[in-house]
């Protein structure tokens, strides 16, 4: 039995978002949701239930600035369900927690959001004061998993996956022009996106010119901090009668990880916890990745979507590199449209929800200058690098 | 190992010393790195856990281990992310000899980071600062 193809996507929605907006992270927050209750039809009162990653947290500053308890208070909403939780797999494990909320019914309309106001937090003073997501370096001293890192001088998710870049590299013969072209597509992508926050031409020249960060990832391979909130509402399918649009069907989750739950002793410094997601997902349908019309998949770090790419079996292990060489098969018009919007790389780090934003965008036919001429009937929203990862297969019929 | 050690921070953040923990964090101060180890399977387990994964019993004890190993994966860290803490440096992941499917985060010091690559052999160093050993490590000469 797979409980997902019970649910549904009823509406998505976005609220403004830059680079910084210096407006309170809450108001973004109701903003998205009131737009994806509008846009499935559905009022607040329709609303009983919430899932959000990963809940409210004071810090790293503007990671997560509203929670359940927030939203629940400013709609006044009668829940039957909620969760929000940081210890999931990945920014979308908390959507599919509300798939599954939904087939055990729960939950009829289940409300899911991720807002982020990392740019305002930074202000001006640079991404230093922004460290780990997620991680609880707080204090004098560091705790938990960031006690194997902070010590190191290696607060940030970019030196983590660098390390993993660097070992894809030196086994596969990865290049830096391969990666290169996850950041170029996302920056043509983005051009055609007006929500994005970076729209400029990016060239290859510009990209191997950037400063490194963290070997082999240069300034282009980071995704960019900013404001924003994104709402997607998850349904039971038999509600589509109440509902304003055709429903986007969930057609299979993955959320496994079968490896060690950790940054740095994972079994293999080539992939992540993204591979053992991915393929349970495809255990759990007869499609296969050839039937897959757009792939959303996380870009926190151009490498992560690299890696995603192979995990979801779209090339085989280590072929990555090849896979991308030129960028035309992932461009908008290529075999496999990836990140239309301009993913996090480009268009703001909106932290793996605007990935099933940009998914179901495409499906419904509302991407604009950026719709894929071939109308997508099925396409993969993905989240997570490192030990977090979750991802969902989505469908029209 | 008094040494040609080329990164010396101003400031590390240290970790928080707990029931767990200690033993590892402290365990530089006689020049040993130790880790948990199974007396039953003889598995190393680490981070420190309450039990062995394999043979589930409750008979770890840290024991120590000859400090060498190999970098598994590494990047130049370029971007000034903690005040006092100043770039470049290199991190690293490496595997101990005794066990590669146990890895340390840890910084190749005792050279420059442009020198470090995938499968040097590397030896661990201690730096002592307040009431932590971290162990670091340095080529084999």
């Amino acid at each position: 039995m797979r409980g997902e193809t019970k649910a549904i996507i009823s509406g998505i929605g976005q609220s403004d978002i830059g680079r910084r907006l210096f407006r309170s992270g809450h108001e973004l927050t109701v903003d998205a949701c009131l737009d994806a209750i509008a846009d499935a039809g559905l009022t607040p009162a329709d609303i009983d239930g919430i899932a959000t990653y990963p809940g409210a947290m004071g810090t790293p500053g503007g990671f997560s600035p509203s929670g359940v308890p927030d939203v629940q208070e400013a709609l006044r909403l009668r829940l039957n369900w909620y969760n929000g939780a940081a210890e999931n797999p990945g920014q979308l494990g908390s959507v599919v927690t509300a798939c599954a909320a939904v087939a055990a019914g729960y939950a009829r309309h289940v409300l899911c959001f991720r807002t982020v106001t990392e740019g305002s937090a930074q202000g001006t003073k640079g991404r230093s004061i922004v460290t780990a997501g997620g991680g609880g370096g707080g204090g004098h001293r560091a705790d938990g998993f960031m006690q194997w890192l902070l010590p190191y001088g290696a607060p940030s998710a970019a030196n983590w996956i660098a390390m993993y870049a660097q070992r894809h590299f030196y086994e596969y013969g990865t290049t830096r022009e391969q990666l290169g072209q996850i950041a170029l597509n996302c920056r043509a992508n983005a051009a055609r996106n007006p929500k994005a926050v970076y729209r400029g031409p990016l060239t290859m020249d510009d990209y191997l010119g950037a400063r490194m960060i963290s070997s082999p990832l240069c300034l282009y391979d980071c995704d960019v901090p900013c404001d924003g909130s994104t709402a997607v509402i998850v349904s039971a399918a038999d509600t589509t009668p109440d509902l304003r649009k055709s429903p986007i069907h969930v057609l299979a989750v993955g959320s496994a990880l079968h490896g060690r739950n950790s940054w740095d002793q994972f079994d293999d410094l080539t992939t992540m916890a993204l591979r053992d997601a991915a393929t349970m997902m495809w255990c759990r349908t007869d499609l296969k990745p050839s039937d897959v019309d757009a792939v959303e998949v996380y870009d926190g770090f151009s490498f992560i979507a690299l890696a995603w790419l192979e995990a979801l079996q779209f090339c085989a292990k280590g072929e990555g590199g090849p896979f991308l060489e030129g960028g035309k098969r992932i461009a908008l018009d290529g075999e496999l449209p990836l990140n239309t919007n301009g993913g996090q790389l480009s268009a703001g780090r909106l932290h793996g929800y605007a990935f099933l934003h940009e998914a179901c965008t495409q499906l419904w036919g509302e991407g604009g200058d950026r719709q894929i001429t071939r109308q997508p009937e099925v396409a993969v929203a993905a989240a997570g690098g490192g030990n977090l990862a979750g991802c969902l297969l989505l469908g029209r019929s | 190992m008094n040494d040609a050690r080329r990164m010396t921070p101003q400031f590390r953040l240290l970790p928080r010393l707990t029931e767990d923990n200690t033993f590892f964090w402290t365990s530089g101060a006689d020049g040993k790195l130790r880790f948990l180890r199974c007396s039953k399977c003889g598995y190393y387990v680490h981070p420190p856990s309450p039990i062995c994964p394999h043979c589930l019993t409750k008979t770890l004890a840290p024991e120590p281990v000859s400090g060498r190993a190999m970098v598994a994966t590494f990047t130049i860290n370029e971007q000034p992310w903690i005040p006092g803490f100043d770039p470049p440096y290199a991190i690293a992941m490496v595997e101990i000899d005794e066990q590669p499917s146990v890895r340390l985060t840890t910084n190749i010091v005792g050279c420059p980071p442009e020198s470090v690559h995938i499968g040097l052999r590397v030896q661990v160093t201690f730096e002592h600062r307040d009431d932590v050993w971290l162990p670091l490590f340095a080529p084999v000469s």
